[in-house]
């Protein structure tokens, strides 16, 4: 017989659910429907005159040149956070899980970068390529690398794709680590008697087994490059140099906070929760699905 | 007893405001830091010392962009500070928002303080005035551009370390026999914008934008793509080639390449010179903005930059009573003269100046007199009295972005300013279309 307790009416359980219901309301509901509201209105900065627009907001930025180039450096710098992030942190699980040793130590030393907040790991990074005083810039030109990502738009945005990367290791070793724990070793131990060498193991056995913790982690790598690499961009290019570094979330700060124009502003960001809702819908249908948990 | 002493402590609190009325609190956002924040402090304690009826509070909010960020903030949500410190290039954004600011001249006039606008040096007030001259924000901190060279570094490759270049082919050349003779780059420049665009059109009396500059309407049309400036930023575009100039960043960035040796020359606010003077391990001296002698009508005179105090709307009358009182505190010359001296800024009212020449100050510190000097040499014209454009912030950046692209060597400069001119053109008509009311 199965036991469960049951509400005998609705207010009880409803009166549980207010606290985070009032919480998703104040913070994500009630700012999503004033982006929107926004998104279809023209204002000057102080709002003494609001008209309404319709979707003129969104035509003029799908439009705009700078826009779409926005969205094509969004594109590479995401995708490469992502896989720049992702190898070296299965890379560094695959080796954790062999250390026997100091084990401890060396998670602890590998989870350290995620505790840095995106804005001081863009410092740390500036001050080692800064032009003029960063030693790493020095070494470069030294040998003959012409370094000056103040104006050379790719070394720009090579420089913050490492920086946003290399926080995000620790976060992705982390799971590959739990997921790598979580395969059957009497699958390995059978493999090995078989004679499959490690590599064999690992592409075969190891490797499929963790495909639903990496495509999780693609997914959650790629909303962290679209979305909290702000502050890394911020302290180290500020979008620039001609615009090579600014993703689409900095132009919608940009563009709202420093421009004050609050209509493109808002369209922009109602076009990234569009996006955001998709990616989250994709997790949901296709992997959600087929993760194991054991 | 416990209970009588704390019936006694409450009714002590309740006889307070009856007895003694307390100050009323005046809020002043701005965006000083270090020294300066010392500055604004110290300034706000002086007045609060001098009189019992107001008490200012100076808050500090960030960078320029902050700063007026939040005051547009908190004025949409009803509690706007009543004086807040906004850059130069937010003018026209304050200006366009009739009713959420309180113009000066209205202010002191409804207050009944003494207030003569011809107190004030035209070169910094017109910045922040009508088109028939009204005052609508009071000038706090005024600096413009100036050339600035490491003597050290003349005298080290071969050049007269004390005399000044004038011209842009005399800069651009020596520029280039600094690089010869080994240094890493011969000239940089701060605010890229700002010097080689906007103070170079007004210094070679060139317009900015119709409408003499916006000043006389938001249906300004911006025409800095003219030959003139392209020949400039394509002469610069050359000399990055081989890094006589070295571009260094849009704002402050290239002052480091100058304070470590990198750059003999750069071409920066005044008001770096605070800056200069304390972290420079080498003798610098500081002169006018160079020019073409090809241009007829250079040197005109510069144009400021830097921030003013703006009233906010929406207050009672008994406050703007104590901002008046406080504007003209301000306004003394004896706080404006050493403003002046300390600070690197220019003095805003024509009594400051004199004083500060009659105390000698200029003989003891040559070089301080330059940014006055260049900005007051010529009455100003229609393309060198200010800028007023609306979302001046951006169109910077265009500006920016675009040069940059020259710089890297990826644009010639005549394409890349008609972009920076097109993409800035459609600035101005969002923003028209915005402010309508």
């Amino acid at each position: 017989m199965e036991r469960r307790v049951v509400f005998t009416g609705w207010v009880f359980p409803a009166l549980l659910l207010m606290p985070q219901l009032a919480v998703t309301f104040v913070f994500f509901f009630w700012p999503a429907v004033q982006a929107i509201l926004q998104s279809v209105q023209r204002q000057d900065a102080f709002g003494l005159s609001t008209r309404f627009v319709g979707f003129e907001n969104f035509a003029a930025i799908l439009a705009d040149p700078a826009y779409l180039a926005s969205v094509e450096v969004t594109l590479v710098f995401s995708l490469a956070v992502a896989l720049l992030a992702l190898a070296p942190g299965l890379l560094f699980a695959v080796m954790a899980d062999k250390v026997v040793r100091g084990a401890a130590l060396y998670k602890t030393v590998l989870l350290l970068p995620y505790a840095v907040a995106p804005a001081i790991a863009g410092v740390l990074w500036q001050f080692l390529f800064n032009s003029s005083v960063g030693i790493i810039a020095v070494a470069l030109r030294r040998a003959g690398i012409d370094w000056n990502y103040v104006l050379n738009g790719r070394q720009a945005l090579l420089l913050v794709i490492l920086a946003a990367a290399w926080k995000q290791i620790s976060y992705n070793f982390l799971f590959f680590l739990a997921g790598l724990q979580a395969i059957p070793k009497a699958l390995l131990e059978a493999s090995a008697i078989d004679g499959a060498s490690t590599r064999r193991r690992f592409w075969t056995i190891v490797f499929p087994l963790l495909a639903p913790t990496s495509f999780f982690l693609l997914v959650v790598n790629i909303v962290y490059a679209f979305f909290d690499t702000f502050g890394i961009i911020h302290n180290v290019t500020q979008g620039g140099p001609a615009n090579a570094t600014e993703i689409l979330v900095y132009k919608v700060w940009y563009d709202g906070v420093v421009g004050l124009d609050l209509g493109s502003s808002a369209a922009q960001s109602v076009i990234l929760m569009a996006i955001v809702i998709a990616l989250t819908a994709i997790q949901f249908r296709f992997i959600e699905r087929r993760v194991h948990y054991a | 007893m416990k209970r009588t002493i704390i019936g006694a402590a409450l009714a002590a609190w309740l006889a307070v405001p009856a007895v003694a009325a307390e100050p009323l609190e005046l809020q002043w956002w701005h965006a000083m830091t270090a020294v300066n924040a010392d500055r604004v402090n110290k300034i706000a304690a002086d007045f609060n010392a001098s009189q019992t009826a107001y008490k200012i509070v100076p808050v500090f909010k960030g960078s320029y962009a902050e700063t007026m960020t939040a005051g547009v903030a908190a004025y949409r949500a009803g509690n706007a500070p009543h004086i807040i410190q906004i850059f130069e290039v937010g003018t026209a954004t304050m200006m366009a928002a009739k009713g959420a600011v309180k113009p000066v001249y209205q202010l002191m006039a409804e207050a009944g303080e003494p207030f003569d606008q011809s107190a004030y040096l035209p070169a910094v007030t017109g910045y922040y005035s009508t088109a028939d001259g009204k005052m609508l924000s009071l000038p706090f901190n005024s600096s413009t551009a100036i050339a600035y060279w490491n003597k050290d570094a003349f005298r080290k490759a071969g050049f007269d370390p004390d005399k000044a270049l004038q011209t842009w082919p005399e800069t651009l050349d020596v520029a280039q026999k600094l690089r010869s003779a080994g240094s890493a780059c011969g000239l940089t420049a701060g605010w890229i914008s700002w010097t080689q665009i906007e103070q170079f059109s007004a210094w070679h009396n060139i317009p900015l934008a119709t409408r003499a500059n916006g000043v006389e309407g938001a249906d300004a049309v911006l025409e800095f793509n003219n030959p003139v400036v392209a020949k400039h930023i394509q002469n610069l575009a050359e000399s990055q080639k081989d890094r006589s100039f070295d571009y260094g960043g849009r704002t402050t960035e290239p002052e480091g390449k100058f304070l470590n040796g990198e750059c003999p020359m750069i071409q920066t606010s005044s008001a770096a010179y605070g800056i200069f003077k304390a972290g420079a391990k080498f003798d610098f001296g500081m002169a006018e903005l160079p020019y073409y002698p090809d241009v007829a009508g250079a040197p005109q005179n510069s144009i400021i930059g830097g921030a003013s105090l703006w009233v906010m709307g929406g207050k009672k009358a008994e406050e703007y009573k104590g901002v008046a009182k406080f504007f003209t505190f301000l306004s003394q010359t004896g706080l404006q003269q050493k403003l002046h001296e300390d600070t690197g800024y220019l003095p805003i009212t024509k009594a400051a100046y004199e004083a500060t020449k009659a105390s000698g100050f200029y003989e003891k510190n040559p070089g301080r007199e330059i940014p006055v000097l260049q900005m007051t040499a010529k009455p100003p014209t229609e393309n060198s009295r200010g800028l007023r454009l609306g979302n001046l912030v951006q169109i910077r950046d265009v500006i920016a972005e675009d040069l940059e692209t020259v710089f890297a060597g990826k644009s010639d400069a005549q394409p890349a300013l008609d972009d920076a001119v097109k993409r800035g053109n459609d600035l101005l008509r969002q923003f028209q279309k915005n402010t309508q009311q």
